[in-house]
């Protein structure tokens, strides 16, 4: 269990941070979703005990962390799986955390084999590794003290789809078997898949925050047509609310109106089914818009499809 | 209705029974975390290394080099501390500074989420590694003088006493904590190394220089420049108590006080 509660971090003037509050449950993975620069790793940090927090608290495990007496058995934490000497062995890497938590060294071998590092890759030095094998190692290192609560900043980066697939099955297990999970990741596609519920930041705000399946079954109409302008018109005759998606309209609507206003206007449609999703695929879009400016290439899709 | 049922019975079977509280982390393994760390990189290896490889070549340049009236184990013991002043204090700043240059610091203190104790089990360990590293050199360089003088063909001079020979020690592991103070006051490998040459070179020769122009400098030497007092320890036998005091001032004000206030930035700042 992961408790942040009413989190402030403020550098100068700037709020990296914004009175975040949220928990993660044992038993589920929670996805900590937000654009680049959302305060994402920030509150990581903070949990950890690496960064100060200006105002608020966060708990894990029922304790301040810096209040655990062995945090490596209790939580497992990869923050930034480059964050290594360059000059050690992946084995060395492992063996020093372990000799840390007063493990015996067979757990490194074990670790070694569940993250798919091949003995003649642990005895290489970290500068010769892949992004992908040093997220492998990292996430050995989390997975060493058998911890029931693990944090994983955008572990996903850097992993082939294998990889990728590879990790979900693991956290999905880890949390099957009661374990808690906080990943974080900018990207929807990746965490939709795999986490059980989701904190949504954006500028250092929570925007919205509950399970997947309550996220995803918002309401409205999702619905696809080669003449944009003209359904668009249509929506706004018929009084109906939408938004804009990457190249689709989201209706205030159920899918039998929404298919009538368009017959009626004489619109052939391309596809017309419930928005699941849509609607958080909208607020990210929105959110990503906000700090990355790429509405320009959002219109773009949308100008060739009309 | 049913959802809620799945739900609760789900977060039940899940709930893992409650662990034991582990054992809090002894400060013998965090010392003995931090030694490993000083040797398991090839840099720090080699590093280690070269005490030794530098007490052998500068012994043997002593031999093949100094005049066979001055084959004596202070001229020894003098020669050797010249590499030893150099290579010490860069063990002493790259074990505080590569958690920061090497960025390793993310995982050191999440697994020991208490900056103090892994800070004084690093300093634990220079001091360790220092005296070691002064005896092992001072070994050599006593087989050196037994060589020297068997091979100039007199019997060998043994004119460092007890006293001379701590104060040699003190005078390194000074040094080493010179190293270490500006290792975590800058948390930078090339600053803090840079930092070190230049308080320990550039700044003792910019006194020497002014004391030996300036007749008010030389008058206040004794109590400003600890490069100056710490020399004394070289001739520590012979040094009174007006030089330990002089000594114990200048440390307070050259190495205690920025040592402060880096630790305080240690405890304080973002390890990112
Ligand atoms: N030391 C710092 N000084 C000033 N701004 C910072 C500092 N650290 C992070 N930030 C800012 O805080 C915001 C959140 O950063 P971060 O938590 O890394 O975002 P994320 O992990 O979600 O991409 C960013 O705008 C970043 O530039
Ligand atoms: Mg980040």
């Amino acid at each position: 269990m992961i408790k942040v509660d009413s989190l402030t971090k403020s550098y100068g003037g700037f709020t990296a941070v914004d009175d975040v509050t949220f928990t993660a449950r044992p038993g589920r993975v929670t996805g900590f979703l937000g654009p680049n620069g959302a305060g994402k790793s920030t509150t990581m940090r903070i949990m950890v005990g690496l960064t100060p927090a200006t105002s608020g608290t966060t708990e894990v495990s029922g304790r301040r962390f810096a209040d655990l007496p062995n945090p490596g058995l209790e939580v497992g934490v990869l923050l930034d799986a480059s964050a290594q000497h360059a000059g050690r062995t992946g084995r060395e890497i492992l063996t020093v955390a372990a000799h840390t938590m007063g493990l015996p060294r067979r757990r490194v071998d074990e670790m070694l084999e569940r993250v798919s590092l091949t003995p003649s890759e642990a005895g290489r030095r970290v500068r010769n590794y892949s992004l992908g094998m040093r997220q492998r190692l990292g996430i050995a290192t989390a997975l060493l003290g058998d911890p029931e609560v693990l944090i994983l900043d955008e572990p996903a980066n850097g992993l082939d789809p294998a990889g990728i697939r590879w990790m979900r099955d693991l956290l999905r297990g880890y949390a099957d078997e009661g374990g808690t999970v906080l990943l974080s990741s900018h990207l929807l596609h990746e965490i939709e898949v795999i986490a059980d519920d989701l904190v949504v930041i954006g500028q250092g705000r929570i925007v919205a925050q509950g399970t997947k399946t309550e996220l995803l079954a918002s309401a409205g109409t999702l619905v696809r047509t080669r003449d944009v302008p003209g359904l668009a018109r249509a929506l706004v005759d018929a009084d109906l609310d939408f938004s804009n998606l990457t190249d689709a309209l989201r209706v205030d609507a159920d899918a039998e109106l929404v298919g009538q206003v368009a017959h009626s206007a004489g619109i052939a449609l391309t596809e017309l089914r419930p928005a699941d999703g849509a609607g958080l695929e909208e607020m990210f879009l929105e959110l990503t818009a906000d700090t990355q400016r790429d509405t320009q290439s959002i219109h773009g899709s949308e100008g060739a499809a009309a | 209705m049913s959802t809620t049922t799945v739900e609760t019975d789900l977060v039940t079977a899940v709930a893992r029974p409650a662990r034991p509280t582990p054992a809090p982390i002894p400060m013998s393994r965090i010392v003995s975390v931090e030694l490993r760390k000083s040797f398991d990189t090839r840099s720090g290896f080699w590093l280690l290394a070269s005490v030794g490889i530098l007490a052998v070549l500068t012994t043997a340049a002593v031999i093949l080099f100094a005049p066979d009236d001055q084959i004596t184990y202070d001229t020894f013991g003098a020669a050797i501390g010249i590499p030893m002043a150099v290579i010490l204090p860069v063990i002493a700043i790259l074990s505080i500074t590569s958690e920061w240059s090497q960025r390793t610091g993310l995982t050191s203190f999440t697994l020991v989420p208490h900056r103090g104790r892994i800070i004084r089990a690093k300093l634990a360990v220079a001091l360790g590694v220092g005296v070691a590293s002064m005896l092992l050199a001072f070994g050599i360089g006593a087989l050196g003088n037994l060589l020297g003088a068997a091979i100039v063909g007199v019997d060998p001079v043994w004119d460092i006493t007890g006293g001379d020979f701590a104060g040699l020690i003190l005078f390194q592991i000074l040094n080493m904590l010179i190293g270490f103070m500006l290792g975590v006051l800058f948390r930078n490998s090339a600053g803090a190394i840079v930092g070190y040459f230049v308080y320990g070179f550039v700044l003792g020769t910019i006194t020497q220089v002014l004391a030996s122009t300036q007749d008010w400098f030389e008058r206040a030497q004794p109590w400003v420049d600890f490069n100056y007092t710490q020399g004394a320890l070289t001739d520590a036998t012979s040094m009174t108590g007006e030089n330990w005091l002089q000594l114990a001032v200048t440390g307070f004000f050259w190495l205690a006080l920025p040592l402060a206030i880096g630790l305080v930035a240690v405890f304080r700042s973002e390890v990112k």
